[in-house]
Parts: structure tokens; sequence; C-alpha cells
């Protein structure tokens, strides 16, 4: 199995955008307040982009919905220019919840083969020869037959990142995906996913909200106020890759868009509270 | 030197092991000296019996009678049970449409339904077989839809997205998600679908431990009418316990996540 490095020619030109979000709103039925409200913004084709915002402003609420596992109230998401309604096979959605999302009734294994086996007509022995591989990518290779409870945290978010990966998917949107992980687990981590964001020519829609992570991993950060949350600012991120957990984070450039996103954050806890939401 | 010999008396298991033992002595001498009288026999000679009566092929003849009506009462029960809770699990009309009358039919008691069975289907092994169906059906459907109900919402969006079915979520991931619950509700039916066998032999039967047990205190075998009892002890025990292992197989990931023991 030959893993691409490279991004193959798509149909859609490059100055179109491969993920458009329009007017997306978020009411919710039970007490009628907007989660989300007005939120546009676009994403190229291979691109990395946090969204980041305080707690309770509508990040999760958003992945959600472009996943197409939640239906928005208004406004459209299309990838590809296709409005997503449901699921879609080229993207991947991966939870916070690492405990519960990887199965704990199956090993190692057999959680990354769910990831592909009803995806690809290929006989099973190819599939779990790709599994294997895709394990291996993720630093799991001797773990295949371990069960959940048998890893630690970090080790399981990995589980999830290669079943994530083994049906070769173009997006994966990532709900604070290393939040309950320990520092130095988080760091590994990260890198890794930059790593697998380059080798695989992904498009990463990264929620998170530690500003650090968001400006470690990302190109673009996507600023969401408090609630309901708005497209408050996006900021570039003009750092070069492959980061580095030590030099990229005293970068100067790094310290000043740090100091941005951080003002902005206290801006909106305060804004937050002062609407008594 | 008392002090490890009481801690060894306070974690060990033998304890339980040595009571009973302590109350058959109890029962043996209170049968030779106390309580002289047929209705008490010395437990030696109940357990002579037992053995004559086993040897014989008595009680396996019996035991088998009760067994084959128990397992194919519960077997069904458990099949249908764990269809329709799963059903009613998933679907919240089919939850909506059944739960107001599982909950109405659900506290009538098993034996409350013999009446009405005698009328319909006679007293043969068919009213046996469906009294203990019925009385096994409702702990394995209740806990099978809450089993199913409980599934996190996250695992659901997880086979969502990966465009799991309809059929495949239920097969990678609600059915095994219930086991635990549903093994619960297997194993208290497992107890109920003993009690009804043996109740519905009582009621009408010529053959199965119920019966066996019943003719013997009518007719004065005392010893017998004890052997009965022993049988069921010795049956309902390693039922139990050959389903309990099968169960620590089948859901060990449960046990392991959850820190149970």
């Amino acid at each position: 199995m030959q893993l691409q490095t490279v991004n193959p020619p798509r149909c859609a030109p490059a100055s179109e955008s491969y993920l458009t979000v329009a007017g997306l709103a978020k009411h919710f039925a039970a007490h009628g307040r907007a989660a989300i409200e007005q939120v546009s913004f676009a994403v190229g084709r291979g691109d990395f982009l946090s969204i980041i915002g305080p707690s309770g402003c509508g990040k999760s609420t958003l992945l959600h919905i472009l996943a197409g596992l939640s239906a928005p109230s208004g406004g459209t998401v299309r990838l590809q220019g296709v409005p997503v309604i449901a699921p879609r096979r080229e993207m991947v959605y991966v939870f916070q919840q690492y405990t519960k999302s990887i199965f704990p009734w199956k090993t190692v294994l057999e959680n990354v083969l769910l990831g592909v086996k009803y995806r690809s007509a290929a006989p099973r022995r190819d599939l779990v020869q790709r599994c294997h591989e895709q394990l291996a990518l993720v630093g799991l290779g001797p773990y295949a037959n371990y069960y959940p409870y048998q890893l630690s945290g970090g080790m399981q978010q990995r589980v999830a990142i290669a079943r994530a990966l083994v049906c070769r998917p173009d997006l994966l949107l990532m709900d604070e995906p290393f939040s309950a992980l320990d520092a130095m687990t988080r760091a590994e981590l990260q890198d890794l996913l930059l790593r697998l964001w380059q080798e695989f020519g992904l498009t990463i829609l990264f929620v998170t909200h530690d500003l650090d992570e968001a400006l470690y991993l990302a190109q673009r950060v996507l600023l969401l106020s408090a609630s309901p949350g708005r497209v408050g600012d996006t900021l570039a991120v003009p750092l070069a890759y492959p980061r580095n957990q030590v030099r990229t984070r005293s970068d100067p450039t790094y310290l000043a868009l740090r100091e941005r996103l951080y003002r902005f954050m206290v801006e909106q806890a305060v804004a937050g509270r002062g609407k008594g939401s | 030197m008392i002090r490890r010999v009481g801690g060894w008396l306070h974690r060990s298991r033998f304890v339980g092991l040595a009571l009973i033992g302590l109350l058959l002595c109890l029962w043996e001498y209170s049968a030779r000296y106390v309580v002289v009288a047929a209705t008490w026999p010395p437990v030696t000679r109940v357990v002579l019996t037992w053995m004559a009566n086993v040897t014989d092929g008595t009680l396996p003849g019996h035991l088998l009678a009760t067994f084959w009506r128990q397992l194919l009462g519960y077997g069904i029960a458990v099949i249908l049970g764990i269809g329709l809770g799963l059903v009613m699990g998933y679907y919240r009309f089919f939850y909506n449409l059944f739960e107001p009358l599982v909950e109405v039919l659900r506290p009538i008691p098993g034996p409350a339904y013999l009446p009405v069975l005698v009328l319909f289907v006679g007293i043969g092994n068919e009213m046996k077989v469906i009294l203990v169906l019925i009385a096994s059906f409702f702990p394995v459907l209740l806990n099978t839809y809450a089993g199913v109900r409980g599934v996190d919402v996250i695992q659901l969006d997880t086979a969502r997205t990966f465009g799991l079915t309809t059929l495949q979520t239920f097969r990678e991931l609600i059915l095994p998600a219930a086991s635990p619950q549903i093994l619960t509700g297997m194993r208290i039916s497992l107890a109920i679908s003993l009690i009804l066998a043996i109740l519905g032999e009582m009621i009408a039967s010529n053959d199965g431990l119920g019966y066996f047990t019943l003719l013997a205190q009518r007719t004065f075998k005392l010893p017998e009418m004890y052997a009965g009892l022993f049988t069921l002890a010795l049956f309902g025990y390693l039922m139990n316990r050959v389903f309990l292992l099968g169960e620590a197989r089948l859901v060990r990931w449960h046990r392991e996540t959850t820190g149970r023991t």
C-alpha cells in the first residue's frame, strides 16, 4: 500500500474553496437560544484550520454540523460544492471522548478495521494489512491485539486517529481531540498529527480551547466570539513547517500572535459574562 | 499466631463452606437425637437415598424432563426478549408503542398466568413451557431495551461518521454495548425459569423434579423429597456457575473497562 504524499489533482480548481460555510446558524429547540449565528468561512484543500473560542461559544456544535451529524437551523455547508446533509465518506470526525469513541469490546485492530471494512470492497486480508500499516504509522504497531483498557489515554487517541485515517479521508474534523491528555502526550500527538497532515495531504479543521495548540498546529486560526458564536476574526499563522515544540513556541511571530489571541479570548470572556449567558 | 489464623479466617472463602458443613452436622445431630420424626430424616439417609436415586436413573430422568422444559421456555424468551428489546430500545416509536403495555403486564406474577394457560393449552408440556417463557421474558426485555437506550450518543455518532448502516450499527455497536445489561437480564431470567418450571410440574405433570418432590411428599417418601431439593440446589448452583463463566468470557472488556470485579 503506497501512501499518498502529494494531493492528487482534483476537479475543483485551486482558487475555488474546498469547504464553504455560509450563514450557518443553530438554534436549540429546548430554549430557542442560538448556539452559533451567521458563521461563514471557507477552507482550501489541504489547509489546516484551527477553530478557537471561549467555552460555550458553539465550537463543537459547529463541527457537528460540518460533519453532517446534526442539521443547521439555517445556512449551508458545501464540500466541493455539494451540500453536506449527512456524514460523507471523504470526511471523518474525531471525538474528544476517545474512551467512548473507541469501542471497548474491540481490540485495537478491530477498532481500526471498523473505519474501513464497510467502505472498501477489498478482501479482508488486504484491509487487515492496511490497518496494521496505519497502526505502525501512529506508533501502535505492537499493540494491534490489545484492548483499549490496556492502553493509556494518548494511545487510545492514537487508535482513534488510525481509525480515522485508514479509510483515506480528505477531511478530518477534530473536536478537542487532545484536551484530555497530559502536556507531554499532547505535544507528541500534535507533532504526529502535523506529520500525518503533510504525509496524507489532509485538510484538517481542529477545534480547541487551547490557544497555544491552535497556533502551533494551524495555518489559520478562526476565532469564534462568545455565545452565540460568530466569526470574530481570522488570523493567519505565517510560521514555517515543520514546526518545533520549542523553537516555534518561542518565535517572536508566534508570541505576538499569541498575545493577540489571548486579548481576544479575554475580551470575549468578559463580553460573554456581560450578556449574562 | 492467633491473629494470623484470625486474619486467614477473615479473608478466606472457607468460612462459607464451613457454615454449610456445620448446618449439615446440626441437621444430622438434631434428626438423630432431638427431633426424631419421619418428617426430619438424618441427612446421611437423605444422601444415601439421593445416591440410590441418581444411580438407578430416577433423578437424572426427572432432572432432564425439568431441564428441557425450562431451557425451551427460557430460550424462546431470550430470543423474543432480545429481539423486541433491541427494536424498542432503538426506535422511539416502538418504545412508545409497547412500553405502557409492558409496564401493565410486567407486575403480574408469572404463576398468575397458570389458570388462563390451563384453559387455553391444557395441562401438558405446552403449559409449562409457556409459563416459563412468560416469566423469563420480561427481565430480558427490560434489560435489553434499557441497555440499548443507554448506548452513548458519542458511540452512535462514531458509527454515523463511519457511515454504518442501521444493521451494521446493531452488529458493531448496539448489541455489544448492551450485552452486559442483556446478560444481567438473562441471568435473572434463568433463576426465574427454574422456579416456574418446578411450579408447573407441581401443578400437573408426571415427570420432572417438581413432580418428583411433590409426589415424594404425598406418598410420605420423605428422604426422596429432600433428595429432590438437594438435586435442585445442585442443579441451580451449577447452572448459575456455568452462566457466570460464559458471561465473564463474553463481557470481559466491560469488567476491565469499568473496573468492576
